[in-house]
């Protein structure tokens, strides 16, 4: 049973085409890692499956509600780390878990902060928070350690990892990072842009050779 | 430091029309200026004068700050009522707005209308530009995070869009304040019976300077009174910007 299903998906900026009948399935319960240089795509894809882009060509299911954290915290300046996570609260049931999802991403105690107070792994973390408020059966990741520093950037992946999995949601990152991809990820896919168009390649662990060591050589990373 | 100029013009001043070498109908000695606000003030015409321009300025100015808001979040928020209403509001906002007077009077007559109309003119465009292209203006990333969460058109317009235009809606309601008390000179100037304008007029026509310069330090008063209040204003409202001051 997929969570999200691509069926011949093409998108075009201009005469630019991106993704030519691309076709991807991720499996409910699964956390997929999409990799790629910069530029690849890699965005623009996650952003059709939560619906900011419109493919010129093909069908995009997704089954149930999305949740997505962005490589920025992009939270509203005016409101507390609180009222920021409650905003995507619609019924009194999740605006009731608010406090239960501040607790699981640890900003319990910065909840009345502003956002310019708040450091890089705290803002993303409220905005991990404000994600989760509705419990969504499909979370989407852009990015989400990329902006931060290499210490925060671990404490927060190790968060992640815990969290995502003890929601049982269906998970999509993208990432440039092999580590990240391994850490978070159930199931690693790479972007490569071939002539024409991009086209998704799903690197296995051979006899001789380990995930990380395909997955470096799918991204063109010389052994 | 900041209080040496004033100090020293207020000196000059004084030295000038006490010598003699400025004459009392040109320009009114200090002392006399005094003597005349406690006059007026006795004598109660200061407070209705001062009362009745307030009145002016307050009506002009909610009247322009409710049109504007309403309009300029309209046209900012949708596409639809920009191309619609905004080339109009544009072309109007072109002529000079001193000259719809004529019309104004022709139509309202020289009451009160006429001078809150004019002074709602003043103040509307300030506010209604701010506003709509500080909409026009919002971070599209806050936007996709609406999108996503699926906000609808109204929800998001009152929960994303104006409190995100709120600091410069603050800085266009500033300074539509300050064109507020400018064409209120401009609307008593033209006819009155009362009003700090009336003062200023009334001051030339018996040929009396303290009460003109009377009128002109309640009109500088008010409208420092006012600027500082909408500064407070704009520090509480909008102290969660990641900015070192107000902007503007």
């Amino acid at each position: 049973m997929n969570a999200i299903t691509l069926r011949g998906v093409t998108k075009r900026f201009g005469a630019h085409t991106i993704f030519d009948g691309l076709d991807l399935g991720v499996k409910r319960g699964e956390r997929l890692a999409i990799l790629g240089a910069s530029g690849c795509g890699k965005s623009t894809l996650l952003r059709l499956i939560a619906g900011l882009e419109s493919p010129d060509a093909g069908e995009i299911d997704v089954a149930g509600e999305i949740g997505f954290v962005f490589q920025e915290p992009r939270l509203f300046g005016w409101l507390d780390v609180e009222k920021n996570v409650a905003f995507a609260a619609r019924t009194a049931a999740e605006r009731a878990r608010v406090p239960e999802v501040l607790a699981l991403v640890g900003l319990t105690s910065a909840r009345t902060t502003l956002p310019k107070h708040l450091s890089g792994g705290m803002a993303q973390r409220a905005a991990l928070a404000r994600a989760l408020v509705r419990k969504p059966e499909v979370l989407l990741f852009d990015e989400p350690l990329a902006a931060l520093d290499a210490l925060t950037r671990l404490e927060l992946r190790a968060s992640l990892r815990e969290i995502v999995r003890e929601a049982g949601a269906t998970a999509v990152w993208v990432t440039h990072d092999v580590e990240d991809a391994l850490a978070l990820a159930t199931r690693s896919i790479v972007l490569q842009r071939s002539p024409g168009a991009v086209r998704a390649i799903e690197p296995a662990a051979g006899v001789d050779v380990g995930v990380r060591r395909a997955l470096l050589a799918a991204l063109g990373v010389p052994a | 430091m900041k209080f040496a100029l004033p100090i020293a013009l207020v000196v000059a001043w004084f030295a000038a029309t006490a010598t003699g070498a400025i004459k009392s109908y040109q320009l009114a000695s200090p002392q006399a200026v005094l003597v005349e606000v406690s006059d007026l003030a006795t004598r109660g015409v200061l407070w209705t004068d001062l009362g009745a321009s307030l009145e002016r300025v307050a009506l002009g100015f909610a009247l322009a700050a409710l049109l504007a808001i309403a309009l300029g979040a309209l046209v900012g928020a949708s596409r639809t009522a920009e191309n619609l209403l905004d080339p109009t509001l544009q072309a109007i906002r072109s002529v000079p707005s001193l000259a719809w007077v004529p019309l104004l009077l022709l139509w309202l007559g020289i009451g009160e209308t006429a001078k809150i109309a004019l002074v709602a003119i003043g103040a509307f465009f300030p506010i209604y530009v701010a506003l709509s292209s500080a909409i026009r203006g919002v971070d599209r990333k806050l936007i996709e995070v609406a999108r996503i969460l699926g906000v609808r058109r109204l929800p998001f317009v009152a929960r994303v869009l104006l409190p995100a235009a709120l600091p410069q809606l603050l800085v266009g309601l500033r300074i539509g304040l300050t064109q507020a008390w400018l064409f209120l000179v401009a609307a008593e100037l033209l006819g009155a019976s009362r009003g700090l304008g009336f003062l200023l007029t009334d001051g030339q026509q018996i040929a009396r300077t303290d009460e003109i310069l009377v009128a002109i330090l309640a009109f500088a008063i008010c409208g420092k009174l006012s600027e500082s209040g909408m500064k407070l204003l704009e520090k509480r409202l909008v102290s969660w910007t990641d900015t070192a001051s107000v902007p503007g």
